[in-house]
């Protein structure tokens, strides 16, 4: 029987249009043998029915008509793959910027990036601007693919003038671990196995650089943090409250404070699925069992010391989808922080991110698919912390009120490089 | 609340994919007025009723379960959806197809036609006449090239259609199921879970399932590439000739669409063993619902599909 035990990576892959991030997904997974046959089979028919040679892999990933037929990604992708040690899942998300919603829908989540330049092009703007949503989400560790490497004839000296283009922007956005590695994703160099055409490069394959890499969390938690979703009435009278871990972990007998109300208690008991436990990590759907009877509800969070801010007012880093502009006089919204809901008003737009420049510049309004700056004022109290000290309790999304489309997503406080 | 069991392994992808789900469970519970959870006594079904029951233990389960009916089951399933439904403390409603045929809605395709489309109308008729504003469903990303584009909670309009290009951003785990009168979500707790993580945790958790999952001895036709069991849905047609095969399915459908694989996996050790090294894909293999086109299951997802 297979082993069970394995570790979880979230990776996204991120960059421009046409520098190839599908093609190089759909190569990983077809070099790995993590296909089945009878999906090859239709890959190669749809290919072929495109007359587009015998095998476009980018069709392994883009899986709608409409992208099939325009030979784009619009929307992120989700694909698994197996190690003996380690489960991937893979969001292969579009490079467009009109789809920037969905990149970011993809990167929220991930571990790692995988930034994918053609080198022919160099970094574009679109590059940049995925580069630096990536960091603003907290993704720190990034492997990038200097993609197309066959059609500059394997030129060590260009792949060297785009990794000194990414290096340059990577130390001003602060990636903690980076390698770059010359492929063809077209061809397979690099990807799963090393490459005879690149002899002057000395790094990892594509595969063994994500193999290598670590998976899990990047905060600098500071204290458990257990948002509660729902109230468990347990037989005999009592109340356990359920919710998802993040931050540290909780033990039985931990000292506990409830916000916003302030009450201090104990942790008397964790349960999870009905089953008793010593301690909930982090990421574990628990539910705890407090020592004194407290009026805690749906929306309000039991932490450990540091504590988090209890405010109505939050600065943040805003990315706006909307399709109208972002101003501190337009739609009616609402923000859904953990799991609390409240009406929210936007008290001022303090500037929007230059991406050529990674600079404030001064706005009064943002864009769609522009991040910028803002002091937000709640109706109901959040308790809140950084988003890089807890990715959970720091981040929050604006909801249309007339149509609930979700139209930003938020993080508490603003990136060390801005 | 009886034994302390040692702490889970943090980073063990089981208990991070279960968590998730018990997540998604509670959170949609939350936001959502009336939801209801999608169950044709499948496999990955069978998963989300088990995880429902424990995001809500020891309370009972805080929504009814919906079964779409087509009339055209395996008997081994229908009995298991009773006994499961039974075992979770859950309200069972069943809609039926042939309720649909006959209010004219939909044309009947005679006794042994597909009635795998026609499920669309029922299950959207169901959902308006209960007024249910979230429906879960068991369908996992990697099953097919449209699910993998679907987000965790997918929103569908008044009729019941999902637009794939105008889906709404999805961060972290924020999942917004707020919807207008008549529009609905529908929820996907399974999402990243694939074939193997199901069968993993169905051995972990030493799950009940539909016997028809386990080798067992079946007559069959070799029609279309796939082993049909013959039975009250499928009769042999004029030159087919009839084995007495060793079969399992890989998935649970229609009696007249779903085929049945070659395998002597009897014990879940022994399917885990199978899927691991399988080189055809659990729909590929077995559903005859999805060879129509290249984009079969995009249309009957936008449809109102499951």
């Amino acid at each position: 029987m297979e082993l069970a035990t394995k570790d979880l990576l979230r990776l996204a892959t991120i960059g421009s249009v046409d520098d190839g991030k599908s093609t190089l997904i759909g190569r990983l997974l077809v070099d790995t043998r993590q296909l089945f046959d009878d999906q090859l089979d239709a890959v190669a028919a749809a290919s072929e029915k495109r007359g587009i040679g015998d095998l476009d892999l980018s069709f392994v990933t883009d899986g709608l008509r409409a992208e099939r037929e325009q030979g784009i990604t619009i929307d992120v992708a989700y694909r698994y793959a197996t190690t003996p040690t380690r489960k991937f899942i893979i969001a292969d998300c579009p490079g467009h910027v009109r789809y920037t919603r969905n990149m970011a829908t993809g990167a929220s989540t991930a571990d790692l990036a995988l930034v994918v330049i053609d080198v022919a092009a160099g970094l574009k703007e679109q590059t940049r601007r995925h580069l630096c949503i990536a960091a603003l989400l907290g993704v720190r560790s990034i492997i990038v693919a200097i993609n197309k490497m066959d059609t500059i004839g394997w030129s060590e000296l260009a792949f060297q003038s785009v990794v000194d283009q990414f290096e340059t922007l990577s130390r001003e956005l602060g990636f903690s671990s980076t390698v770059a590695i010359p492929v063809s994703a077209l061809l397979g160099d690099n990807v799963a196995t090393i490459s005879i055409n690149t002899p002057w490069y000395g790094g990892p394959s594509v595969l063994d650089a994500l193999e290598a890499s670590e998976a899990g969390s990047w905060e600098i938690a500071q204290g458990a943090r257990l948002p509660i979703q729902w109230v468990l009435r347990q037989p005999g009278g009592g109340r356990t409250y359920a919710g998802m871990v993040s931050g540290e972990a909780f033990h039985v007998g931990d000292k506990v404070t409830l916000l916003p109300q302030n009450i201090e208690t104990t942790v008397r008991a964790i349960n999870f699925g009905g089953e008793s436990r010593l301690e909930a990590t982090v990421g574990l759907a628990a539910d705890l069992d407090l020592e004194d009877e407290t009026d805690a509800g749906r929306g309000d969070l039991i932490a450990t010391h540091p504590l988090p801010t209890v405010t109505k007012e939050i600065e943040a880093t805003i990315c706006w989808f909307g399709e109208k502009p972002f101003t501190t006089s337009g739609q009616r919204l609402r923000l859904k922080h953990t799991t609390k809901s409240t009406p929210v008003r936007v008290q001022a737009i303090k500037g929007v991110i230059n991406i050529e420049s990674l600079s404030i510049d001064e706005a009064t309004s943002l864009e769609t698919n522009e991040i910028g700056l803002a002091t937000l004022v709640t109706s109901e109290a959040l308790v809140v912390d950084d988003y890089r000290e807890d990715r959970v309790t720091g981040s929050f999304v604006l909801i249309d009120e007339v149509t609930n489309a979700t139209v930003a997503a938020g993080m508490v406080g603003r990136a060390s490089f801005l | 609340m009886t034994t302390t069991l040692p702490t889970p392994h943090a980073t063990d992808h089981l208990d991070v994919l279960e968590s998730h789900a018990l997540f998604i469970l509670r959170e949609v519970v939350a936001e959502c007025e009336r939801p209801v959870l999608l169950f044709s006594g499948g496999k990955d079904s069978a998963v989300l009723l088990h995880l429902a029951a424990k995001a809500f233990a020891p309370q009972q389960l805080p929504f009814p379960v919906l079964h779409i009916d087509t009339g055209q089951n395996f008997h081994e399933v229908l009995a298991f959806r009773d006994r499961a439904a039974a075992a979770a403390g859950a309200r069972l409603i069943v809609a039926r197809v042939q309720d649909t045929i006959d209010q004219g809605k939909v044309a009947d395709p005679g006794p042994l036609g597909s009635r795998n489309r026609l499920q669309t109308v029922t299950l959207l008729d169901a959902i308006t006449d209960s007024t249910f504003d979230a429906a879960f469903g068991g369908a996992r990303r990697d099953e097919d090239k449209a699910r993998a584009k679907e987000r965790i909670l997918s929103f569908r309009d008044a009729f019941g259609q999902w637009d794939p290009r105008q889906q709404r951003p999805e961060l972290w785990q924020l999942y917004q199921g707020k919807v207008n009168p008549g529009e609905h979500v529908r929820a996907f707790p399974l999402s990243d879970w694939t074939e193997l993580d199901v069968w993993q945790y169905i051995g972990r958790e030493k799950m009940d399932l539909p016997s028809i999952y386990f080798a067992h001895q079946r007559e069959v036709v070799e029609r279309e590439g796939m082993w049909l069991a013959v039975g009250e849905f499928v009769e042999p047609l004029a030159g087919e000739e009839v084995f007495t095969k060793t079969v399992r399915f890989r998935t649970v459908g229609d009696a007249n669409c779903t085929g049945a694989v070659l395998s002597s996996a009897a014990t879940i050790e022994a399917i885990i063993d199978e899927v691991a090294i399988a080189n055809v894909s659990e729909r590929g293999a077995t559903r005859g619902d999805d060879k129509f086109s290249e984009t079969a299951m995009e249309d009957r997802k936008r449809e109102g599909y499951f």
